[in-house]
């Protein structure tokens, strides 16, 4: 078979002298004509550095020392620089993870869809205008006339990463490099995106390298896979060969490690601990006492115009939202972004005013509550975020963080009795004392969550909002939050408002769901009955659109 | 008897200020290695030590005193006149006043004079009363001379150098070096070596060649150009920081407190600073200092020297600048803060029920202070500059102060001259450019010290 890209012993590495890092080493693969081929891996893996090494567009700082990358024979790192300007968006097309991110904001999508016809296929104005109206209609953009001269920030995301890939396709490449096209998407929006993918493959004819952390995603998407860890690939081979049964040890980690409903009531396989993947006893049984009590929740953003900001309208972010949270129970909130989970969570702990409508928890209603009167239960309701790297404050140290709250809401007065606290907690969440001294830069991720949920927890909550806590973390990682999450409810009897748009996640940890949609709630209940007997249309929609593995 | 002046009362809170910010830092693990940090990069240790020799002679200038009269009585009296450590220090330089322009190491007038010989009249260049008069036949001696003291004062510079590195050395040892921490950077000693031994060798060289000759020119009063820009050193290290003193806490309050609490503060806020934007900043420095000069003239008895009158107007035209300039950092800390605000980790704080101007003092402060501290360094900058074009519109400094900006002032009519006077023009502005960039230099290895984004 005639392979169109082939990648012999790649090696790059950042920096030289002591400070030299290699990114990638010792790296072969190669894609047959109109073949897929995934590169795998966890974040840091060297998967990206490795297609940005393919279209020479690393930064200064990286090098490619040794290895050779054939296009069709040709070796791409021999070639000249204009001469690789005309591989770069002709014979080899490339998308993005981030679609806010890649388009640029000052130029309309025709123009910008244009750019490399003109370019590479040299096709006059009219022409390429004309061009890109079929390009736009074959990545199914609605009303293609209308959306050529619309500018990015009027589309939505997953238009957005359409018009990326009209672009990308513009020169009718051989090759499309796709990183991570769909991790920034909305599942159901993902599901679109890579059927269309799929799609324009096989019209087009062209080859895919495809870079995803998401194993189902790959396994949809690809004929071959390869696992990257640490800049090396551990494991290649057939994708039907290595979903039935993956032969390297961290190829089966990563399997072990991704939550799903049958490993209910399973610790996670997360990278050490003796205990991965055994059962666990729940201490406590969630109660059927009821914590908190919200009753037609609203929360409604004002439109303000003009010189005198009147209130023009309304943004409905949650419109009338009722459900209750049992003592001691995860109770999930899913939905895509936009529709209202967030701000539901926010407004529970009263981050933000609350519309309309009534929070009760163990009796008193929090939703109209002054500040003053809000204070004793700052203790009790807690929060969790989503991103590791914004929710710890860069100039203080760990110890200070998590002293915080003990000092605000005079929990462990004195110092010592506060930094032995700080010591368990840090322990309890696994982490070392001596981290205390320590900045949050120093910290992974990972452990930077667990310094979040150290936070959250030094002040004794009951309940803890947890707002898309793993979606930014690895999938190991995730696993590791997951169960540190899991031991740490069944130890304090905690009760978790678990916000998130991961459906696996979701059947794994949460004892009840609701689902949301803009800004209600179309069906809740029981995690396994929802999951295997949705009701409501849109719950069917968003779990068909679930990649499955 | 020792006077102080406003200025210098300023300046010595300043340096209160400091030495307490040293005690702090020194206390505290983290400031401790963010510092070290800016002393591991070449560029801020040079800086340190240049910018010290800038401050030293900045600080020596502001101990001020009235010299006691030399009188035959028994009775101790105080001349009406204002020196300073520093003047007594520049002696020649101070004292060894020509009559007129002068060039760098000229040993004769800039300008021919009449002279009445027995021949009849004739125009020639007259000798300098002090500059190379103890050459006998200067066309021939002075390239000469000229070379041993600059090797002399080289030599002596080195010389001193060599002891102070030795003495180092010596207590080093005596004390025993500390281990260095691991991943502790080394301080590029070789470097502060070098450009001490470098300040040395200037300093040397200067004092050996500033009784004989005037290393810059004189001026159109016979003044020493030298001693001109040195003592102008103090008058920009003062312009520089006393308004950033005085504008800090203005714009840091007001900034912050905008952007985090916004709604109607933040309207306030941005009125105030929006008006006090529109309004030309000339127009109100040249009403405040006219306006002082009213003061001054109906108080007359009570600032009865020279000095005393000069030094608060400094303070004033330091008051004026800092009221007028604290608009572009507040505009920046708002913006930053309105991002700030947004951020998690203070979201996790307010979950906390953490007060408001407990949010801003721990959380937002911080998290803006490298924004503060590159400000202030360029503004620095700025202000120094700032100050020779107000110089030149007559609202600056008092003209009887040495400044810069009126050494560039006067400097508009030498260079008008044929041939023209250039020392002054060339002398205030290297010093000028030395500072200016030492000041950027430091600035630049504090920010990469302390600003968490920037990957060390």
């Amino acid at each position: 078979m005639s392979m169109l890209l082939e990648v012999k012993n790649l090696q790059v590495a950042f920096g030289t002298g002591p400070a030299r890092e290699v990114a990638v080493e010792d790296v072969s693969f190669s894609i047959p004509k109109q073949g897929t081929f995934a590169l795998l891996g966890e974040s840091g893996s060297g998967k990206s550095v490795t297609a940005l090494s393919v279209m020479r567009l690393l930064s200064e700082a990286a090098r490619i020392e040794t290895g050779e990358i054939r296009l069709n024979g040709q070796d791409l790192l021999e070639l000249p620089e204009v001469q690789m300007r005309g591989i770069r968006g002709g014979t080899i097309g490339m998308i993005f993870q981030e679609p806010m991110m890649s388009l640029n904001p000052v130029m309309t999508v025709g123009q910008q869809i244009c750019e490399p016809l003109r370019r590479h296929r040299g096709l006059s104005r009219k022409a390429s205008m004309a061009r890109a109206l079929e390009l736009l209609d074959a990545v199914r953009v609605p009303e293609p006339q209308r959306r050529i001269d619309e500018y990015p920030h009027q589309l939505s995301g997953g238009m957005k990463q359409r018009v990326m890939i009209a672009g990308a396709l513009a020169a009718e490449p051989e090759l499309l490099i796709a990183d991570e096209p769909t991790t920034a998407l909305d599942v159901t929006i993902q599901a679109q995106v890579l059927e269309l993918l799929r799609e324009l493959q096989r019209d087009l004819g062209m080859a895919m390298l495809f870079i995803t952390h998401d194993l189902a995603v790959a396994k949809s998407m690809a004929d071959a896979v390869a696992i990257m860890q640490h800049g090396r690939i551990v494991e290649a081979e057939s994708a039907e060969a290595f979903f039935e049964n993956p032969r390297h040890e961290y190829s089966r980690n990563l399997f072990a490690a991704l939550p799903n409903i049958s490993k209910r009531g399973l610790r996670l396989h997360g990278n050490g601990s003796d205990s991965d993947g055994q059962a666990v006893e729940p201490a406590s049984r969630p109660s059927t006492e009821p914590l908190l009590e919200v009753e037609d929740l609203r929360i409604h953003f004002p439109i303000r115009r003009g010189v005198f900001r009147r209130v023009v309208g309304h943004v409905r972010a949650v419109d009338g939202l009722s459900f209750t949270l049992r003592e001691g129970e995860t109770f999930a909130l899913v939905g895509e972004s936009g529709c209202g989970k967030t701000t539901t969570g926010k407004s529970l702990i009263r981050l933000l005013p609350v519309t309309q409508g009534s929070v009760h928890y163990r009796g008193h209603d929090l939703s109209h509550c002054s500040a003053h009167e809000m204070a004793p239960f700052r203790s009790e309701l807690q929060i969790v975020f989503q991103d590791p790297f914004s929710s710890l404050n860069p100039r203080m140290v760990i110890g200070d963080i998590i002293a915080e709250g003990m000092q605000v809401l005079g929990v462990a007065q004195d110092t010592a009795e506060r930094r032995e606290r700080i010591e368990e907690l840090l322990l309890q969440v696994g982490l070392k004392p001596e981290h205390q001294t320590r900045y949050p830069h120093e910290f992974s991720g990972g452990q930077r969550q667990r310094i979040a949920i150290a936070r959250a927890l030094a002040v004794n909550p009951r309940l803890i909002v947890c707002d898309e806590p793993t979606s930014a973390l690895d999938v190991t990682i995730q696993a590791q939050i997951l169960n540190l999450l899991q031991d740490l409810q069944d130890r304090h009897g905690l009760t978790y408002l678990f916000i998130t748009h991961n459906i696996a996640v979701v059947s794994w940890m949460a004892h009840r769901i609701a689902v949301m949609h803009e800004g209600r709630i179309v069906e809740q209940g029981d995690t396994v009955e929802i999951l295997q007997n949705p009701q409501h249309e849109y719950t069917r929609t968003l779990l068909s659109a679930v990649p499955r593995l | 008897m020792w006077v102080v002046l406003l200025t210098d009362f300023f300046l010595y809170l300043l340096l209160a200020g400091v030495a307490l910010y040293v005690g702090f830092v020194l206390r505290t693990p983290h400031l401790r290695h963010a510092w070290r940090s800016v002393m591991t990069r070449r560029g801020g240790a040079v800086s340190v030590v240049a910018l010290g020799f800038f401050a030293a002679i900045a600080i020596l200038d502001s101990l001020h005193f009235h010299p006691r009269l030399e009188q035959p009585g028994a009775q101790v009296e105080y001349s009406n006149e204002i020196l300073s450590v520093f003047d007594v220090l520049a002696g020649p330089l101070r004292t060894q006043v020509e009559r007129t322009y002068s060039a760098p190491f000229a040993y004769h007038a800039h300008s021919k004079e009449t002279r009445e010989t027995p021949q009849g009249r004739i125009r020639v260049y007259p000798r300098l009363e002090y500059a190379g008069a103890h050459l006998a036949d200067p066309e021939q001696e002075r390239g000469w001379d000229i070379t041993v003291r600059v090797l002399r004062g080289a030599l002596l510079g080195a010389g001193v150098w060599g002891l102070l590195l030795l003495g180092v050395r010596l207590t080093r040892r005596l004390r025993g070096a500390r281990p260095r921490a691991e991943g502790e950077a080394a301080i590029p000693w070789r470097s502060v070596a070098v450009t001490v031994l470098l300040i040395l060798m200037l300093i040397g060289i200067v004092t050996q060649l500033a009784g004989a000759y005037h290393v810059f020119g004189t001026d159109k009063v016979g003044e020493d150009v030298l001693y001109q820009t040195l003592k102008s050193i103090r008058t920009g290290v003062l312009i520089g920081t006393l308004t950033t003193l005085i504008m800090l806490p203005f714009a840091i309050a007001l900034g912050i407190t905008a952007g985090y609490y916004r709604g109607w503060v933040d309207d306030v806020i941005q009125y105030i600073y929006i008006t006090l934007n529109s309004i030309p900043g000339v127009l109100l420095i040249a009403a405040a200092i006219l306006s002082l000069h009213v003061y001054l003239n109906a108080h007359a008895d009570e600032y009865a020297s020279l000095a005393e009158r000069a030094d608060l107007r400094l303070l004033f035209l330091c008051m004026i600048l800092g009221l007028t300039s604290w608009t572009g950092l507040c505009r920046l800390l708002r913006g930053e803060s309105l991002k700030l605000r947004e951020h998690e980790y203070i979201q996790a704080a307010v979950a906390f029920g953490v007060s408001g101007p407990r949010i801003l003092m721990r959380h937002i402060l911080p998290n803006v202070m490298h924004i503060v501290l590159i400000t202030v360094v360029l503004d620095f900058s700025g202000l120094v500059l700032a100050e020779a074009v107000l110089s030149y519109v007559d609202i600056g400094v008092d003209p009887s102060m040495n400044s810069w900006g009126n050494m560039i002032n006067s400097a508009r009519l030498e260079m008008s001259r044929e041939p023209p006077v250039w020392w002054s023009l060339t002398a205030s502005f290297v010093f000028m450019f030395a500072l200016v960039l030492f000041a950027n230099l430091l600035s630049d290895a504090v920010r990469d010290a302390f600003d968490p984004r920037v990957k060390r």
